[in-house]
C-alpha cells in the first residue's frame, strides 16, 4: 500500500494527497493498493510539482491501523507526526485532519 | 568586532533584494524547483521533513547582543520559539516558511547578518577558535583573518561552483580548540623564530564517509600569503578535484588520491605564479581588519579574586561551575566562560528565544556586548570580569542555562537527526538526551573527566563523531535504528579518526554500552588526571570489546 506525499512549495509543510487536495496529516491519505493506482498517484505528484504547488515528492509504504494511514518506515512517521523529541511541534501538536488548499 | 563598511551593507542588501525578487518568482511559479533550489542554497534555504530550515552564518561565532537579540526576534516571530546552533558555528531554524524568508534576511541585514554561503559547493562560514582574543594561551587573535577570508571568499566568481563544499577553520594557539585537521584547510596562526606572525597549513582533513586526518602541507605560510596559497590551493582543487562522484568530490579523496607530496608540488607551483600579484596581503589591510577586533579595553578589577574566593565558600553549585565552565583569560582579572546549551536531557545546541534575549543582556552588562558560538554547540562569553563571575552564575542559574558540564560526557555534540534532517537515517538527539540523563550526575561527571562524545545520524558526520572520544554513528538497518560506537577519536592538536569497536546496539542498548565502556575506562586507568581519551591510546580497543562483547563470543 502506498500514498503520495510532498512539501508545500509555501511553507515546506509536510503534505499527504488525500481526496482531490493535500492533506496536512496522513490519517485519510488516498491508499493506492495496486500499481495501477500507484502510477496515478505518482503523475498526480509530478503535475503538483510541475504546477509548482509542492516540491519532494515521493510515494510512500503505508499500513492501515485502525482505519487509519501509518506510514512504515521511521523517516515517514517523524515526518507525519512531527519531531520526536518535541511533542508540543509538528502535526502531533495539531487539531488532527487539518486540510490544506 | 568586525562591523561593515558600506561595500559590505550594500552587498548584503544587493543579495536580500534579488533572493526576495526570486522567492516572490518561485512562489508566484515563473520559476521551478530545479531552478530554484541552487538558488535558495546558496543563501541558506533547505528543505527538512517538517519545512524548509534556514542557516545562518555566524561568522567564525562572534556575534553581538544586538545580533542575538535579533536572532530571539526572528525565533519568536517567524519560527517556533527556538533556535539551533550548529557545529559550523552557525544558527539554524528548523520552520521558517519561504514565504517569510524575505522578510527574515532583511531583518538580519539590519543587524549585519546574512545566510549567504551556509550551503552549495563553495567556501563555507569560516570557522575558529571560540576563545578567540581572549585565550591565555594564544599567539594571536585569529579571527582577523578568519575576516580576511570571508571576504576574499564571499561570493569568489572562480570558487562558487566548486566539486564540492570547502571548509576553512583557524585557531591561534597551540592547542587546537577550532579542530583544524578535520577541515579542508586548516590554519594554524603562530610566530617563526623572528616573531613573525603566519600560519602552519594543513589540507585534506574532513569528515563524512571516508575521514581523514588533515595534512600539514607547510610549516610556516607568512601572513602576507594566506590569500595567494589559499588561492593556490583552491585553484588545484577546483581544476583536479573529482566532479564525477559526489562521494569522493571533497579535497581529502583528492589529496589522498594525488599523493601528498604530488599535491603540494602542485600547490606550489601555482603559489609561484600568484605570491607577487595582487593577492599578497598588504601590511595597512591586515592592520586594519585587525583594528577590527581590537579587545575591549579592560580595566583592572583586582577585586575579583577575594569576591570569587568569598563566593566559592558561600556556594559549592558556583564553585562547581567555575571549575568546570570558566577559563582563564590572557588577563588575570578577567576570565572566558562556557554558557553550556547542553542542560540534562536538553537538546545540544538549542537555545530558545528568551534565553537567547537573557543571554544577550548579560553579555551587555558583564561581558562587553561580546559572544560567541563554539563549533561544540555552546555559547561563549570571552570577556567577564572575574569579579563578575558570580553575578553571571546567578543570571544563567535563572534561566535554566549554568549546567557546569563543559568538557564532561554530558556536553554532547548532536546533529539534529532523523527527528529534523532529511539525510538523517537515525535519530541522534534522544540518544543524546538519555545519555545525558543517564550521567546527570555532575560529581560522576567530573569523576569521569573530560570525555568527548559526538552523535551523528547519518554519514555525513555532522556530529563530528568520527572525532569523538567515544562516537556514535546511527544507521538504519532493516528498518530499525542501529547505533555504531567508535573510540579513539580526537579533535585537537593530536587529531585522531575513531575506531568501530563492534557491532552496532540497538536504541535501547545504546546508553548501557557507552555507560559499559565508561566503567570499563574507570576501571583500567592509571589514576584520575589520565583522560579517557590517554588511557584509549594506551591500552586500545581490546579491554573495551572484551567488556561488550566477551559475553556474545562465549556464547557463540
Amino acid at each position: 500500500m502506498k500514498v503520495l506525499t510532498a512539501n508545500r512549495l509555501s511553507d515546506g509543510i509536510a503534505v499527504w494527497y488525500a481526496d482531490g487536495g493535500w492533506a496536512e496529516t496522513v490519517g485519510h491519505a488516498d491508499v493506492a493498493h495496486d500499481k495501477a493506482a500507484e502510477d496515478r498517484l505518482e503523475a498526480i505528484g509530478a503535475a503538483a510539482a510541475a504546477n509548482n504547488e509542492v516540491l519532494d515528492v515521493n510515494v510512500i509504504d503505508v499500513t492501515i491501523v485502525d482505519g487509519l494511514v501509518e506510514p512504515v518506515r521511521l523517516r515517514e512517521k517523524i515526518r507525519a507526526a512531527g519531531p520526536t523529541i518535541h511533542p508540543d511541534l509538528g502535526k502531533q501538536a495539531g487539531p488532527q485532519a487539518a486540510r490544506a488548499a | 568586532m568586525y562591523r561593515y563598511d558600506e561595500f559590505d551593507h550594500d552587498f548584503v542588501q544587493a543579495r536580500v533584494a534579488e533572493f526576495s525578487d526570486q522567492v516572490k518568482r518561485r512562489l508566484a511559479g515563473e520559476i521551478t524547483e530545479d531552478q530554484f533550489r541552487p538558488l535558495r542554497l546558496m543563501n541558506g534555504v533547505y528543505l527538512q521533513l517538517h519545512a524548509y530550515m534556514l542557516r545562518i552564518a555566524v561568522p567564525y561565532g562572534t556575534l553581538n547582543s544586538r545580533q542575538l537579540r535579533m536572532l530571539a526576534h526572528i525565533a519568536r516571530k517567524y519560527d517556533k520559539g527556538y533556535g539551533h546552533f550548529t557545529t559550523r558555528q552557525n544558527l539554524q531554524f528548523h520552520w521558517p516558511a519561504l514565504a517569510d524568508v524575505p522578510a527574515i534576511l532583511a531583518d538580519l541585514a539590519s543587524v549585519e547578518m546574512h545566510c549567504i554561503q551556509t550551503s552549495g559547493n563553495c567556501i563555507r562560514n569560516v570557522t575558529a577558535d571560540h576563545f578567540a582574543g581572549a585565550a591565555a594561551d594564544e599567539v594571536a587573535d585569529p579571527r582577523p583573518y578568519a575576516e580576511i577570508l570571508r571576504q576574499w571568499s564571499s561570493v569568489h566568481p572562480e570558487f562558487s561552483y566548486l566539486p564540492r563544499k570547502f571548509k576553512i577553520a583557524v585557531t591561534g594557539a597551540e592547542r587546537d580548540r577550532a579542530a583544524i585537521q578535520a577541515h579542508d584547510i586548516g590554519l594554524h596562526l603562530k610566530k617563526n623564530s623572528a616573531g613573525e606572525l603566519g600560519f602552519a597549513v594543513y589540507v585534506g582533513g574532513g569528515l563524512g564517509r571516508t575521514p581523514m586526518v588533515a595534512k600539514k602541507i607547510r610549516d610556516f605560510l607568512p601572513e602576507a600569503e594566506l590569500l595567494s596559497y589559499c588561492t593556490a590551493i583552491l585553484r588545484v582543487y577546483n581544476l583536479y578535484g573529482r566532479r564525477d562522484n559526489k562521494f569522493k568530490a571533497r579535497i581529502k579523496i583528492l589529496v589522498h588520491e594525488t599523493g601528498v607530496d604530488e599535491i603540494v608540488r602542485q600547490i606550489e607551483a601555482e603559489w609561484r605564479q600568484l605570491k607577487d600579484t595582487e593577492l599578497k596581503l598588504p601590511e595597512a589591510d591586515i592592520a586594519a581588519i585587525n583594528a577590527y577586533f581590537a579587545p575591549p579595553a579592560l580595566s583592572a578589577r583586582p577585586e575579583g579574586d577575594a569576591l570569587v574566593k568569598q563566593a566559592r565558600l558561600d556556594s559549592k553549585s558556583f564553585s562547581e561551575w567555575l571549575g568546570q565552565n570558566v577559563v582563564t583569560h590572557r588577563h588575570p582579572d578577567y576570565a572566558a566562560v562556557t554558557i553550556s546549551l547542553k542542560g540534562i536531557g536538553e537538546v545540544p545546541g538549542d537555545v530558545t528565544d528568551s534565553q537567547m534575549e537573557a543571554v544577550a543582556d548579560i553579555a551587555e552588562k558583564y561581558a562587553f556586548d561580546e559572544l560567541r558560538v563554539s563549533h561544540e554547540q555552546n555559547l561563549i562569553l570571552p570577556h567577564v570580569a572575574r569579579a563578575d563571575l558570580k553575578a553571571v552564575y546567578d543570571a544563567l542559574v535563572e534561566i535554566g542555562l549554568a549546567t557546569a558540564n563543559s568538557n564532561l560526557i554530558s556536553d554532547i555534540i548532536s546533529c539534529p537527526g532523523l527527528d529534523y534532517c532529511s539525510l538523517a537515517t537515525a535519530r541522534s538527539i534522544p540518544v543524546a538526551q538519555e545519555i545525558s540523563r543517564r550521567f546527570a550526575s555532575l560529581e560522576r561527571q567530573r569523576e569521569i573527566g573530560e570525555l568527548k562524545l559526538k552523535i551523528s545520524g547519518c554519514i555525513n558526520a555532522c556530529g563530528h563523531h568520527h572525532v569523538g572520544h567515544i562516537g556514535i554513528l546511527g544507521v538504519e538497518k532493516k528498518g530499525t535504528e542501529l547505533y555504531q560506537v567508535t573510540l579513539g577519536g580526537s579533535a585537537d592538536e593530536n587529531t585522531s579518526i575513531g575506531e568501530i569497536i563492534g557491532r552496532g546496539f540497538s536504541s535501547e542498548e545504546i546508553t548501557d554500552a557507552i555507560e559499559q565502556i565508561v566503567d570499563t575506562y574507570l576501571g583500567l586507568r592509571l589514576n584520575p588526571d589520565e583522560r579517557f581519551i590517554d588511557a584509549y591510546r594506551r591500552v586500545g580497543p581490546a579491554p573495551f570489546k572484551e567488556a561488550l562483547y566477551a559475553g556474545e563470543t562465549k556464547a557463540a
